[in-house]
């Protein structure tokens, strides 16, 4: 490998239109991405159809199947659903309000800079946040406690709507920045036609407004569904990941870090699930985002 | 008046939902000491030799991190734009397969593909993986930011410019390219260092005295601690956003983070 990277370095001349020279200059990315994506991922998707003795099986797909497993897979994809749709929702309606909804400026750019921020802030710190928020000993519980409302224990920050509350933290950001654009590419003359055919706002944003952003609005949400779905940390932090190791990217985890499971075709069956609805969320998300560009150019 | 209100009101909502849990954590980190409010909990971190060791760890490793990144991604960028521009969207495709295959999988992945290898049985090794992977988690950006760098300047006659002057690949790599997309460069530089920094995911897995296994193991033992740490950790991902817009191109902050 590393004589192939130099001669790249010392190729003498323009003029020569060798294949093989002009590929090496991005051999050195490709033979990175091969080691530590390319290979590893095939090489997992290839193991779960194979057995201990590697004949090929179905079994470790079959697996799948385990109550746990698919009680746990529920629960992501519950858990990224709820999230992709309160964040998105909330996170939709910040944007209108910063771009088209007419708030002074310094306001938008607060709210998107601030939204880099957020949506960066996430994993161990984020879960930190939130303990000292709506923990047992959290500012927020403690207040509620002080005029007499006490969350304990019918709320828990450790159940699948605390972990919902959590997540929406950084899907709101992320729909935010996606979102704001598209906002700003709604043009004026529109609402003005609409309303010259005596169209109220309502009636606006049902007939027009809305059915434009719609590619949008799905896309984005989708992305935040796998924004979601493949987060691990958060989880981790929350919920110890063991006690209550309902989430998928931890069971995941726990296969590496023990025997837990004592199933090694699991853990590469349980991956390629994942990358299947990741793969599944990132293809739908592309096509919508296309959809949307074509009915804005027109 | 009415026609602002909807506005108005989703802004505030936003912004609770946003700050109440910052404010929450700066209020409880000053709690440390009972009945005042003080930085106890700030100074107790950060003069936790554990605090120093795990950030320095993590630190090397950003910093290694980006000139591997730097060094695979300028090359690839300038080769791509000046003789394979057929192969951008190959390229593109490459680098965002990293939002595809999550954190976890990959790392589930490689500690499966390189088990009974030099790569998972040394503690050098498992520093090379750690390495490769937040490589690959910064492509994306690295890509990105390098590529719109490239494009802003004209890379056909610098290139020809420069070897009629006689100079070679290395030269014109390192002379001329290097310092001409140094600022686009930077801001991909800033953004992989926010997601190395709270990296827990990967680092964990792998069992590397990194800064994010340190915060995680920190909420067993401390009470307060966590907190200010949060606050410490917002506060350097907010300083690395910032580097990222004053260095231009603010707009490629977009979708990152360890979740």
């Amino acid at each position: 490998m590393a004589p192939l990277t130099q001669t790249k370095t010392n190729q003498p001349t323009v003029t020569r239109r060798s294949l093989s020279w002009t590929w090496v200059g991005v051999a050195p990315f490709f033979l990175f991405v091969a080691a530590f994506l390319i290979w590893p991922t095939l090489s997992i998707i290839g193991q779960s159809f194979l057995d201990q003795e590697r004949r090929l099986t179905l079994q470790n797909i079959l697996e799948l199947g385990r109550p746990f497993i698919v009680s746990s897979y529920v629960y992501s994809v519950q858990l990224s659903a709820v999230t992709a749709i309160g964040g998105g929702l909330l996170g939709g309606l910040l944007a209108y309000a910063i771009t088209i909804g007419g708030l002074p400026r310094p306001l938008r750019d607060a709210v998107l800079s601030f939204s880099g921020v957020a949506s960066n802030f996430a994993g161990v710190p984020l879960a930190f946040a939130f303990i000292a928020t709506l923990g047992q000993l959290g500012v927020v519980t403690q207040w509620l406690r002080s005029i007499g409302i006490s969350l304990y224990p019918a709320f828990s920050l450790y159940s699948f709507w605390g972990l919902c509350i959590v997540y929406i933290y950084f899907q709101i950001p992320l729909m935010v920045l996606i979102m704001a654009p598209a906002f700003e590419g709604m043009r004026r003359e529109w609402r003005e036609a609409a309303e010259s055919l005596g169209a109220n706002g309502w009636q606006y944003w049902r007939y027009v407004g809305l059915p434009i952003l719609l590619p949008s609005i799905l896309g984005t949400t989708v992305l935040l569904f796998g924004n979601a779905f493949g987060a691990h940390a958060t989880a981790f932090q929350l919920t110890g990941g063991g006690s209550q190791g309902n989430v998928v990217t931890i069971l995941i985890g726990a296969q590496i870090s023990s025997d837990a499971l004592a199933n090694p075709g699991l853990g590469n069956a349980l991956a390629l699930g994942m990358i299947v609805i990741m793969g599944v969320s990132i293809g739908l998300y592309t096509w919508l985002q296309r959809l949307s560009a074509r009915w804005l150019q027109s | 008046m009415l026609k602002r209100f909807w506005p108005w009101f989703w802004f505030l909502v936003g912004a609770a939902y946003f700050l109440v849990p910052l404010y929450a954590t700066f209020d409880f980190s000053l709690r440390a000491r009972r009945g005042e409010l003080s930085f106890a909990a700030y100074t107790s971190v950060l003069n936790d030799v554990r605090f120093v060791e795990s950030f320095m760890f993590s630190l090397q490793t950003a910093l290694a991190t980006i000139v591997i990144s730097a060094l695979v991604i300028v090359p690839t960028a300038y080769w791509v734009q000046l003789r394979l521009p057929r192969l951008r969207p190959v390229i593109e495709f490459f680098t965002l397969l990293p939002f595809v295959v999550p954190a976890v999988v990959l790392v589930f992945s490689l500690a499966r593909t390189y088990s009974r290898t030099p790569l998972t049985d040394s503690r050098e090794g498992l520093w090379v993986l750690l390495v490769g992977s937040y490589v690959i988690l910064s492509f994306p950006y690295m890509y990105r930011a390098v590529d719109t760098g490239l494009r802003s300047i004209n890379i056909h006659d610098l290139t020809e410019a420069a070897q009629s002057l006689g100079a070679g690949w290395f030269t014109i790599l390192t002379r001329v390219i290097f310092p001409n997309v140094y600022v686009a460069l930077l801001s991909g530089a800033f953004i992989t260092f926010a997601i190395v920094m709270g990296e827990f995911t990967i680092a964990a897995l792998l069992a590397q005295p990194a800064f994010g296994p340190y915060m995680n193991r920190l909420a067993s033992s401390k009470v307060y601690e966590p907190s200010a740490l949060a606050i410490i950790s917002f506060a350097l991902t907010w300083a690395a956003i910032a580097a990222i817009q004053w260095f231009g191109q603010g707009t490629q902050a977009r979708v990152a983070g360890p979740r």
